[in-house]
C-alpha cells in the first residue's frame, strides 16, 4: 500500500517534467531497436520452419476425449492405429485428450470415435470430433487479411481526419506494424499453434495498438496546439512531455487490459488447455504489451521525427533557442550561483 | 452554488440511464413472458454443445456467387434438414461464400448426407418405367437387354447393361432407405437407376441432358384454353436461358417422335438424384418456355415451381469443416472462461483501488453497469436477432473488462492532471471530462471500427468475438457518458471526495497539486510559478506544467468561475 504515494509522485514527476524519460530524443535508438526486433521476427519463423499452423489449416481430423480419468497417450495410439496410420496425440488439460489425424473418412471417424471411448473408457459422447478441410484456414487467414488491409486503411485514414495531420497517422501505423510483425514472431517463438482464435487475437491487437496510440496522440496534439505563439519548449519536447504525462496512464491501461487476458491465458494454457481460449489470449497478451510500448517508443518518436523538418517546427526551435540564450545571458548577469543549473535543465 | 447546474443535470442523466435499464429490462421480461426471450443469453454450439458444419461452395471456372444463390441454397438446405425431422437447426450465409449449418446434437449419417448432397437438378430422358418394388421374378439371363453397341443418344437402350438392368430389378423404391441413399446422384455422363418419391415408381434414366443451371426461371399458373379463358388446371412454366433452349429444342424434337405412353416419350425432372416429375413431351419445345400439366393442385404445382427455381442451383457444396462439440465439453469451456473473466474482473478491481483508492468503487461499479448493460443486450438479441454467444464471444467479453476500464482511467487521470495544475476538484472534473471525452470518443471510435471490420469481413468464431467487442463498446461508452461522468460530478460535491480525502484517490497534496487559492484570499494565476523566486530551475519545471492553451483554458475557467481577480501573485 505504501507504493500508492510513490507511484503518484512519479506520476506527479512525469506531468510536471521533474522526471523525463528521452523517448523523442533517443528516438534513433528505438528505432533501431524496433528494426532489430522486426527482423528477428521474421528471421524466427524463417529458422524454426514456418509457424506451428493448427490443424484449421493444414486440414485434417480432430478428436477431443474429455473426462478421462486415464490419460495415458499409448492407449490413444492404439484406438487410433488400427483406422489411421498418422496420429498426434496431446494430453492437453487433466483428463482431456487431444488426437488429430490426417482426414478420415465419416466411417473412419465414427471407428475411432468408439475406439476412443472404449480406450480411454468414457461415454462416447465425452468423444468430439472435429473434421476441417484444408481450405479452411485458408479462408479464415484470407479473410483475416482482407480484414487487416480494410481496417488499417480506415484506421488511417480516420486518424488523418481526426489529429488533421496524415503525419500522426503514419506514424501509429507504422508502430502497429512493428507490433503485428513482432508479436507474430514472439507467437511463433512460443510454439504455440496457429489457430483460426490466434488469428481473432492478432485482428484485436490492431484495434488495442491503436487505441493506445490514440489516446497518447490525443495528449500530443493538445500540447503542440499553439506552438506558434509559444517559446517555452521546442515541438520535440512538447512530444516528449506529451508521452510522459500519459506514462502513468499508459501503464495503468496496459496493466488493465492485461490482467483479464492473463487470467484468461492462464486458465486456457493450464487448465482448459482448449484452443480458442490459450490461442486467443496469447497473442493478445503479447499484443497489448507490445502495443503500450510501441505507442510510447515508436508511434510517438516516430511522429516527432516525421515533422522535424518542416520549416514552421524549425523556426519555432530557433525561437526557442534564442530565448533560452537571452534568459541564461540574463541570469547569469543577475545570480551567477544559478547558471549552472540553468544549462543543466536545457 | 453549483449545486443547482450541473449536478442537477449530472442527476438527470444518472436517471435516464436508469430509464434505458429499466426499458431494456422491461423489454426482456415482457419478452420473456409473451414470446420465447429468455433472461440467458442463448449459447453457440461450442457451449451448448451440437455439428457446425461449414458448407463451401464447388464453383466451376472461379465463377462468382451471388447472394441470392446463397440464399436459394440456405432455403433448400433448411428444407431438407427441416424435412428430415431435426428441430432448432440453424442455416446461416458467412461471408457471402459459404453455408453454415449449426445442429443440436450429433446429426445421423443420413441428416449429413441430407445436407451435404448438393442441390443439383437435371434434366434425363426415361429409359424405362417399372413399379417401385423389386421384381420378384428377375429376367432369365438370356433376356436381359444386350447394348448392342455404343449409344447414339441419351435415349438410346443401349445404355442398359445387363449389370444395370439387375441392379434396377433389385432396387426397392418401396423402402425409405433406397430413397434417401439415391440422393447421391449419378454421373452426368451415366445412366442413374432413381425412384419418384411421389409415385413410388422406379426408373432407368439416361445421361443428363439438361443441367439444372439452364433454368432460368420457373412459375405455376392455371392453364388458359385455346380461346384464353382460364380454366382449372394447374401447370407449372419453365423458362430456360439460351443455351437450355437450344438443347431442350433438341431433346423435345427426339422424344417427341416416341409414341405417347412409350416411357422414351417422357423425360425426368431429377432433383437430388430423385424425380420429381417425369412429364410426357407432347410436342416440339422450340421457345424454351415448356409448360408441365396434369394432375397438379395448386400446392404441388408451386412446389414443383420451386424445386424447379430453387433447385436449379448452379452451385453445389462440400464440407469445409465439421466440428462436433460435446455439451460437457462446451460447459467445462463456458465455466472455465466465467471463472477467467471473474479473475480478470477481480484483478482490474484490486489494481484500481490500489491506484485509485476509493475512486476505484467507481470503476468497479461502473464496470458492473457496463455488464449489466451488456448482458441485457446480448439477452435481447438473442431473442430479437438469434444472436449466440460462443466462446470466442465469452473471451471478447472478458478482454473488453480491460478495455472498459481503460476510458475511466484516461478520465481519472485527466481528472488528476487538473488538480496538479491546481483545481479544485469540481472544475477538475469539469476539465478532465471535457478532455477526456474528446480521447474516449476517438478511441473508442478506433475499437467500434475494428469490431465492425472484423465482424463483415472476417469467418466464424471472429464473427462472435468481433460482435461482442463492438457491443462492449458501445455499452463503454453509454456508461462513461452515462454513468461515471455524472456520478464523478456527484461525488466531486462530497466532502470524502471534494476535499481530497488521503484515500479518496483525489489527495490533491499527494498529486503535488499547488492551489490555485493560496490562503489569506491570495489568489495564484493557474500556471505561474509560485516557486520563480526560488531559483531559475524550478521555474523552468513549472514552465513545462502547463501549455499556453492549458492556461489559457485555465484563465478563461477562473474567470467564469469568478473567483476574484486573477492577477494577484503569491509574494
Amino acid at each position: 500500500m505504501s507504493k500508492l504515494p510513490r507511484f503518484a509522485t512519479f506520476g506527479n514527476e512525469l506531468y510536471t517534467g521533474k522526471r523525463s524519460y528521452p523517448f523523442v530524443p533517443k528516438a534513433k535508438l528505438w528505432f533501431m531497436i524496433a528494426a532489430a526486433a522486426v527482423i528477428l521476427s521474421i528471421l524466427i519463423p524463417v529458422a524454426k520452419g514456418g509457424f506451428n499452423l493448427g490443424i484449421d489449416f493444414r486440414g485434417g481430423s480432430e478428436f477431443t476425449v474429455s473426462g478421462a480419468a486415464n490419460t495415458d497417450i499409448s492407449a490413444g495410439e492404439e484406438a487410433v492405429g488400427e483406422v489411421a496410420s498418422e496420429a498426434r496425440i496431446t494430453n492437453i488439460a487433466p483428463g482431456t485428450v487431444r488426437v488429430q489425424t490426417e482426414q478420415l473418412s465419416d466411417d473412419q471417424t465414427l471407428e475411432i470415435k468408439d475406439n476412443l471411448a472404449q480406450a480411454y473408457d468414457v461415454e462416447a459422447d465425452q468423444v468430439t470430433s472435429t473434421f476441417i478441410g484444408p481450405t479452411w484456414g485458408q479462408d479464415v487467414s484470407r479473410q483475416a487479411l482482407i480484414g487487416l488491409i480494410v481496417f488499417v486503411a480506415l484506421a488511417a485514414v480516420l486518424m488523418a481526419l481526426y489529429f488533421r495531420t496524415w503525419k500522426m497517422s503514419v506514424a501509429a501505423i507504422t508502430a502497429l506494424l512493428v507490433v503485428m510483425v513482432t508479436t507474430a514472431g514472439l507467437y511463433s517463438l512460443s510454439g504455440f499453434e496457429v489457430t483460426p482464435s490466434a488469428i481473432i487475437g492478432f485482428l484485436t491487437v490492431l484495434s488495442y495498438s491503436l487505441y493506445d496510440t490514440v489516446v497518447v496522440f490525443d495528449k500530443v496534439r493538445e500540447n503542440t496546439k499553439n506552438l506558434d505563439k509559444s517559446t517555452k519548449r521546442t515541438f520535440m519536447e512538447q512530444v516528449n512531455l506529451a508521452v510522459n504525462q500519459t506514462l502513468v496512464r499508459s501503464i495503468n491501461t496496459s496493466v488493465v487490459a492485461v490482467l483479464p487476458v492473463a487470467s484468461v491465458l492462464f486458465i486456457g494454457a493450464f487448465l482448459l488447455g482448449a484452443g480458442t481460449l490459450k490461442d486467443l489470449s496469447l497473442a493478445l497478451f503479447i499484443g497489448i504489451i507490445l502495443g503500450t510500448v510501441a505507442t510510447v517508443f515508436i508511434a510517438a518518436p516516430m511522429y516527432a521525427w516525421l515533422r522535424r523538418n518542416e520549416p514552421e517546427i524549425v523556426r519555432q526551435a530557433k525561437r526557442v533557442k534564442e530565448r533560452r540564450a537571452q534568459e541564461a545571458k540574463e541570469a547569469a548577469a543577475a545570480a551567477p550561483a544559478g547558471t549552472a543549473e540553468v544549462s543543466a535543465g536545457s | 452554488m453549483p449545486r443547482t447546474g450541473p449536478g442537477s443535470a449530472a442527476k438527470k442523466t444518472l436517471l435516464w440511464l436508469g430509464v434505458i435499464f429499466a426499458a431494456l429490462a422491461l423489454l426482456l421480461g415482457g419478452g420473456s413472458m409473451w414470446s420465447n426471450a429468455s433472461w440467458t443469453p442463448k449459447l453457440a454450439l461450442d457451449l451448448e454443445g451440437g455439428t457446425e458444419m461449414i458448407l463451401a461452395p464447388k464453383v466451376q471456372g472461379g465463377a462468382d456467387i451471388t447472394q441470392e444463390q446463397l440464399d436459394q441454397a440456405v432455403e433448400i438446405i433448411r428444407q431438407r434438414v427441416d424435412g428430415s425431422g431435426v428441430s432448432e437447426a440453424e442455416i446461416t450465409t458467412q461471408s457471402g461464400r459459404n453455408v453454415v449449418v449449426s445442429l443440436p446434437g450429433v446429426p445421423s449419417a443420413e441428416t449429413r448426407q441430407l445436407i451435404q448432397a448438393s442441390a443439383q437438378m437435371e434434366f434425363r430422358p426415361v429409359l424405362t418405367i417399372a413399379a417401385g418394388g423389386p421384381v420378384e421374378t428377375p429376367l432369365p439371363e438370356e433376356q436381359l437387354p444386350q447394348p448392342a453397341g455404343e449409344p447414339a443418344n441419351a435415349s438410346d437402350d443401349n445404355w442398359i447393361t445387363p449389370e444395370l438392368y439387375r441392379e434396377f430389378e433389385s432396387t426397392d423404391c418401396t423402402d425409405p432407405a433406397t430413397l434417401e441413399a439415391s440422393t447421391e446422384a449419378a454421373p452426368a455422363d451415366q445412366p442413374l437407376i432413381t425412384c419418384e418419391p411421389s409415385t413410388g415408381a422406379k426408373y432407368i434414366l439416361g445421361p443428363v441432358e439438361v443441367p439444372g443451371s439452364n433454368i432460368a426461371d420457373a412459375t405455376f399458373g392455371l392453364s388458359t384454353s385455346s380461346q384464353g379463358a382460364s380454366i382449372n388446371e394447374w401447370g407449372v412454366n419453365i423458362e430456360f436461358n439460351g443455351e437450355g433452349t437450344q438443347v431442350f429444342k433438341g431433346v423435345t424434337e427426339r422424344l417427341f417422335a416416341f409414341q405417347q405412353g412409350d416411357p422414351h416419350n417422357q423425360f425426368a425432372i431429377v432433383l437430388d438424384g430423385q424425380v420429381i416429375s417425369a412429364p410426357t413431351v407432347q410436342g416440339v419445345i422450340t421457345d424454351g418456355k415448356p409448360r408441365i400439366t396434369g394432375n397438379f393442385t395448386q400446392e404441388s404445382a408451386k412446389a414443383l415451381s420451386e424445386q424447379l427455381k430453387y433447385g436449379a442451383l448452379p452451385i453445389s457444396f462440400d464440407i469445409q469443416s465439421e466440428q462436433q462439440v460435446s455439451a460437457t465439453l462446451g460447459a467445462d469451456q463456458l465455466k472455465m472462461g466465467l471463472i477467467a473473466g471473474v479473475i480478470g474482473l477481480a484483478l482490474v478491481a484490486v489494481y484500481s483501488l490500489f491506484q485509485y483508492r476509493a475512486l476505484g468503487f467507481v470503476t468497479i461499479i461502473s464496470l458492473v453497469v457496463a455488464g449489466l448493460l451488456t448482458y441485457l443486450a446480448i439477452c435481447l438479441l438473442g431473442w430479437s436477432q438469434n444472436y449466440r454467444l460462443s466462446l470466442a464471444g465469452v473471451a471478447g467479453l472478458i478482454v473488453a473488462i480491460g478495455q472498459t476500464a481503460d476510458s475511466f482511467i484516461v478520465y481519472f487521470e485527466r481528472i488528476r492532471d487538473e488538480l496538479r495544475d491546481g483545481r479544485g476538484l469540481v472544475s477538475a472534473v469539469d476539465n478532465g471530462w471535457k478532455r477526456a471525452k474528446r480521447t474516449v470518443l476517438a478511441s473508442k471510435a478506433v475499437n467500434v471500427l475494428a469490431a465492425v471490420v472484423l465482424y463483415f469481413v472476417a469467418v466464424g468464431n471472429v464473427r462472435g468475438f468481433a460482435f461482442t467487442l463492438g457491443l462492449t463498446a458501445i455499452a463503454d461508452l453509454i456508461v462513461v457518458f452515462m454513468f461515471t461522468h455524472p456520478t464523478m460530478v456527484l461525488l466531486a460535491r462530497t466532502k470524502f471526495f471534494g476535499e481530497g480525502h488521503k484515500w479518496s484517490g483525489l489527495d490533491t497534496t499527494r498529486l503535488g497539486a499547488v492551489p490555485l487559492y493560496r490562503g489569506a484570499g491570495r489568489i495564484r494565476e493557474p500556471g505561474t510559478a509560485p516557486v520563480r523566486t526560488k531559483n531559475k530551475a524550478a521555474s523552468k519545471e513549472a514552465e513545462r506544467r502547463m501549455t499556453i492553451a492549458e492556461r489559457r483554458a485555465a484563465e478563461k475557467q477562473e474567470s467564469m468561475a469568478g473567483s476574484g481577480p486573477s492577477t494577484e501573485k503569491e509574494g
